[in-house]
């Protein structure tokens, strides 16, 4: 078997993984309501403790002496939620959409497997399919095989020079990345020329990146050309594309995506944001976590702003590879731990709420005497929203993540 | 695969081969030989991208000259090769790369710069951090340049190649804070690279000393709770390196250690820091090697229980002990073979290749010259399924094209902006794990876009000017590797577009 040939049977391999014909597609998802769901990923662990913490548990304050943030009600303290949990304060631009109810959080949650690499664990949420080495399609990716195909060359969009792990596999995803912001032109190739002859027919991985490449530029081009440019300049996107480049770095990735996503034919988007590894000086009210967290929550709030009426019809998950230690270390900050907190926005979410099964951060509640928990599988809150949020049948959510049911679900939708 | 366009130039840059006969007898013969001579020239340009950064007509003239065993031989004896005078000159003309890390921190580290920002005059906080920002910039800069000439130009292209594979194996990035901004070139020319072709052992070593590595993982601060010298920041255990150490410098992520033997791990490297570079300017302490300092009074000096061997608490030795371990663990000579056959043979290492150098990266005590040998002459390297199977990394990539063009760069700014905005920046890798090296973490739709325009762009000289012969050096190392649809399209291309099109070329993704 030659190299060509190998290719294009590691595609099909992937195909039959995943039994989702396009007709047997079509019978799922909503034809024509446009949701859409848009994932950010904060890699590098975020700690969900000084997110929402929960401020109606003494031991919070035991164990995180420099790190806590003051309960509610003083300077610098945290943003009441429900009487326990509170936001940190550099949330607050979303502190209203809680109060819309269009923002929920799910505590203690997080992946099932007990790895605490990053590497392995983003691997694991990304693939959807935690423990298993072997899978190299990514959820988001397997979603779209189980939505509608409108034939759009950006049914998913990824912010970013890379693709991520969570988008490969067999459908099609338009890069949004440098070369695309708001100066971007669009490549259209003659059919007789050069370039087209040489990659136009490839049956390989490269002639298919190549075809969807021109034909992505050109759609995305168009898109972000519309109207006023939000896309940012070079230099910004420059610094940007470092892996996954901090809310510092990328304060406009809301608006990006809010703009990215308004053509009708998006389905999924994608933005990894980093710099969430605080194992030194983490700071508390104020610091290292709180400055990136207040791009983070900036970005979002714009993002659902820019986003106008389509935020109706769209879910923003934000997630993470694990939490971290329940106890703050000897330098001011925190270790690689186990649960974590998912957030949920969006126009339909049932939100206004911490869901979630959260004790205490008594050394008898935590896993292994020092993490948080995970009481729910980051899979259970994914199937949750994308069941009702994209109407998917539970047979084809067993193809988004095979080898996982759902034991219970959350009302996360209204 | 076909090779239609080649013979004329390569011919005439090797200069071994016959003018064409005039005799129709002679015809078959000429075809006969024709082919062999197209099968070696794929076989030298095999071997030369999997072992520089790209090939170019002199290294193939050279292979055809001195054969492939010699040249592996020698490559893998860098020492054996005359370095280029230039590039030598260069690295001892910038002390970012050359100079003691323990002075580079008394000289730039934020403090120092700071006072200096201020008896220079500037007035507020703004001016302060500007100038600041400035110096490390300039610095970078220089890091960058040094990188890529060396790369590029080097005609130690195997020390070269191993230098980035084991950076990205122990990476630091640039980013992390201050000290990483002026230490990571350092790390490379005095942590890496001597030891690049020498011994693991050395490596880890080298790596765990350097005071770019402490302070981008954060063993600085990694303290003994309660000891003497606990205090403020320094107070407590930080796993972040002992983690790191087991799960990507050695074991491996499924190398057989618990949580159990980071904690312990992490309390054998308490203490291991750098020397405050204040108290080496006042004669308080005496740095070692790299400008690191070994903290007895932060270290614990309980026994701890590593990989189920107890190592009694005695402090520095304790360290060296689980080095050793460490680096002499099956997993660790499994781990270390699976990465070396991933990144030179195919992104799905043969498993018997990898076993076969795991058992001499063990029988000869972590030596990577051996073990690179052993791979560079093994099968697996050679089988025509293994070949052109690698796509490039956006740096291979950069490189190769101007490598194989000629281009003289004038803009090396411009180079590593092309690479970062790829998703490669130079020294920029956040995460220790480094950058991925197969075609799954590269290849996609609008970076493949990129390439080729990128490709076009140097061609024609938008990064600095490229020789007359342009097209016949593009054409010598290209050529013998193109397949039937390129070389149609390259036909039917106007002249100025062809060495542009064949550097962004399907086949010249692939090495």
């Amino acid at each position: 078997m030659d190299r060509r040939e190998f290719l294009k049977a590691g595609l099909f391999s992937l195909g039959m993984f995943i039994p989702g014909t396009q007709g047997w597609a079509y019978s799922n998802g909503k034809q024509n309501g446009g949701h859409k769901l848009v994932v950010v990923f904060l890699r590098g662990a975020i700690d969900g403790l000084n997110v929402v913490a929960p401020y109606g548990d003494e031991r919070y304050y035991q164990i995180r002496q420099s790190i806590a943030i003051p309960r509610p009600g003083s300077e610098g303290s945290l943003l009441d939620l429900d009487g326990y949990f509170g936001l940190n304060p550099a949330l607050q631009p979303l502190l209203p959409l809680w109060q819309n109810k269009q923002l929920a959080f799910v505590h203690a949650s997080g992946s099932p497997d007990e790895t605490r690499s990053h590497f392995d664990a983003q691997d694991y949420m990304e693939s959807g399919v935690p423990g298993v080495k072997s899978i190299s399609t990514g959820w988001l990716n397997r979603l779209l095989t189980q939505l509608p195909d409108n034939q759009s060359p950006i049914r998913a969009i990824n912010v970013g020079p890379t693709l991520p792990r969570i988008l490969e596999g067999p459908a099609t995803v338009g890069m949004a990345s440098g070369a695309l912001n708001g100066n971007a032109r669009p490549i259209n190739l003659p059919e007789n020329s050069p370039l087209m002859q040489m990659y136009g027919n490839r049956s390989d991985a490269l002639g298919a990146a190549f075809r969807n490449g021109v034909d992505a530029q050109n759609q995305i081009a168009g898109d972000l050309n519309n109207g006023d440019s939000a896309g940012g300049g070079d230099d910004r996107m420059m610094r940007a594309s470092k892996g996954a480049p901090s809310p510092v770095a990328f304060p406009n990735f809301g608006a990006k995506i809010a703009k990215l996503t308004h053509d009708p034919s998006v389905q999924v988007a994608f933005v990894a944001l980093g710099g969430w590894d605080t194992h030194i000086n983490q700071g508390a009210s104020k610091g290292q976590l709180a400055n990136k967290l207040t791009g983070l929550g900036k970005g979002l709030a714009e993002m659902v702003k820019a986003m106008g009426s389509d935020f109706e019809n769209t879910t923003i998950l934000v997630m993470s590879e694990f939490g971290r230690t329940a106890k703050e270390n000897g330098n001011g900050g925190t270790d690689h731990g186990h649960g974590n907190v998912m957030w949920v926005l969006g126009g339909a979410v049932n939100g206004g709420k911490v869901y979630g099964r959260f004790s205490s951060l008594a050394d008898r509640d935590l896993h292994e005497s020092r993490d948080l928990p995970v009481t729910t599988d980051f899979r259970t809150v994914l199937s949750s929203v994308i069941s009702e949020h994209l109407e998917l049948s539970s047979k084809s959510l067993a193809q988004v993540f095979p080898e996982f049911t759902a034991r219970e679900r959350l009302a996360l939708l209204t | 695969m076909a090779a239609v366009l080649l013979t004329a130039t390569t011919c005439s840059l090797a200069g071994s081969c016959q003018s064409p006969s005039a005799f129709t007898g002679q015809a078959a013969i000429n075809t006969v030989n024709a082919t062999r001579q197209s099968a070696e020239d794929q076989k030298i340009l095999h071997l030369l991208n999997r072992m520089t950064f790209g090939a170019t007509p002199e290294d193939i003239a050279l292979v055809k000259n001195i054969g492939i065993d010699e040249y592996i031989r020698q490559q893998l004896d860098p020492r054996s090769i005359p370095q280029n005078q230039d590039l030598n000159q260069m690295v001892a003309d910038l002390p970012v790369i050359s100079g003691d890390p323990m002075n580079l921190m008394m000289t730039y580290s934020r403090q120092v710069l700071m006072e200096k920002a201020k008896s220079d005059g500037a007035q507020d906080k703004e001016a302060i951090q500007k100038q600041i920002g400035k110096t490390y910039q300039g610095l970078h800069q220089q890091m960058l340049m040094a990188k890529l000439r060396r790369n590029i130009e080097s005609p130690r292209q195997l020390e070269e190649v191993m230098t980035d594979f084991w950076y990205n194996h122990f990476n630091v990035a640039a980013n992390k804070g201050a000290m990483d901004r002026f230490l990571c070139g350092s790390f490379e020319q005095q942590a890496i690279r001597p030891y690049a072709l020498g011994n693991f052992r050395d490596l880890l070593e080298a790596t765990a000393h350097h005071p770019a590595m402490l302070f981008y993982l954060d063993n600085w601060q990694n303290t003994a709770p309660n000891s003497a010298g606990s205090r403020g920041k320094l107070k407590g255990i930080n796993e972040n390196y002992a983690r790191e150490l087991m799960e990507l410098h050695t074991l491996g992520v499924d190398g057989g250690y618990t949580q159990h033997d980071v904690v312990a791990l992490a309390h054998i490297l308490t203490g291991l820091g750098f020397a405050p570079p204040k108290a080496v300017a006042l004669g308080r302490v005496q740095p070692g090697v790299f400008g690191s300092y070994f903290d007895r009074n932060r270290h614990d000096f309980g026994d701890k229980v590593l990989l189920g061997r107890t190592i009694k608490g005695n402090g520095e030795s304790e360290i060296e002990q689980a080095l050793d371990m460490l680096a002499m663990h099956p997993s660790t000579a499994h781990h270390i073979s699976y990465q070396l056959a991933q990144y030179f043979v195919s992104d799905n290492p043969p498993e018997a290749l990898v076993n076969r150098l795991s058992q001499t990266y063990l029988h000869t005590g972590g030596n990577i010259k051996a073990v690179m040998n052993e791979l560079l002459h093994s099968p697996e390297f050679w089988d025509s399924k293994n070949v052109a199977v690698k796509y490039k990394s956006p740096y291979r990539y950069a490189v190769s094209v101007v490598r194989t063009s000629g281009a003289q760069i004038t803009d090396y700014k411009k180079l590593a902006g092309f690479v970062a905005s790829l998703g490669q920046p130079i020294y920029g890798c956040l995460t220790p794990d480094g950058y991925k090296n197969t075609q799954e973490a590269w290849l996609n739709p609008d970076g493949l876009l990129k390439r080729i325009a990128f490709a076009a762009n140097v061609a024609r000289g938008g990064l600095g000017q490229v020789p007359d012969n342009e097209l016949n050096r593009v054409e010598a190392s290209v050529a013998p590797l193109l397949g039937k649809k390129t070389t149609t399209a390259l036909a039917s291309a106007r002249e100025p577009q062809k060495a542009g099109l064949m550097l962004g070329s399907p086949e010249f993704m692939t090495y």
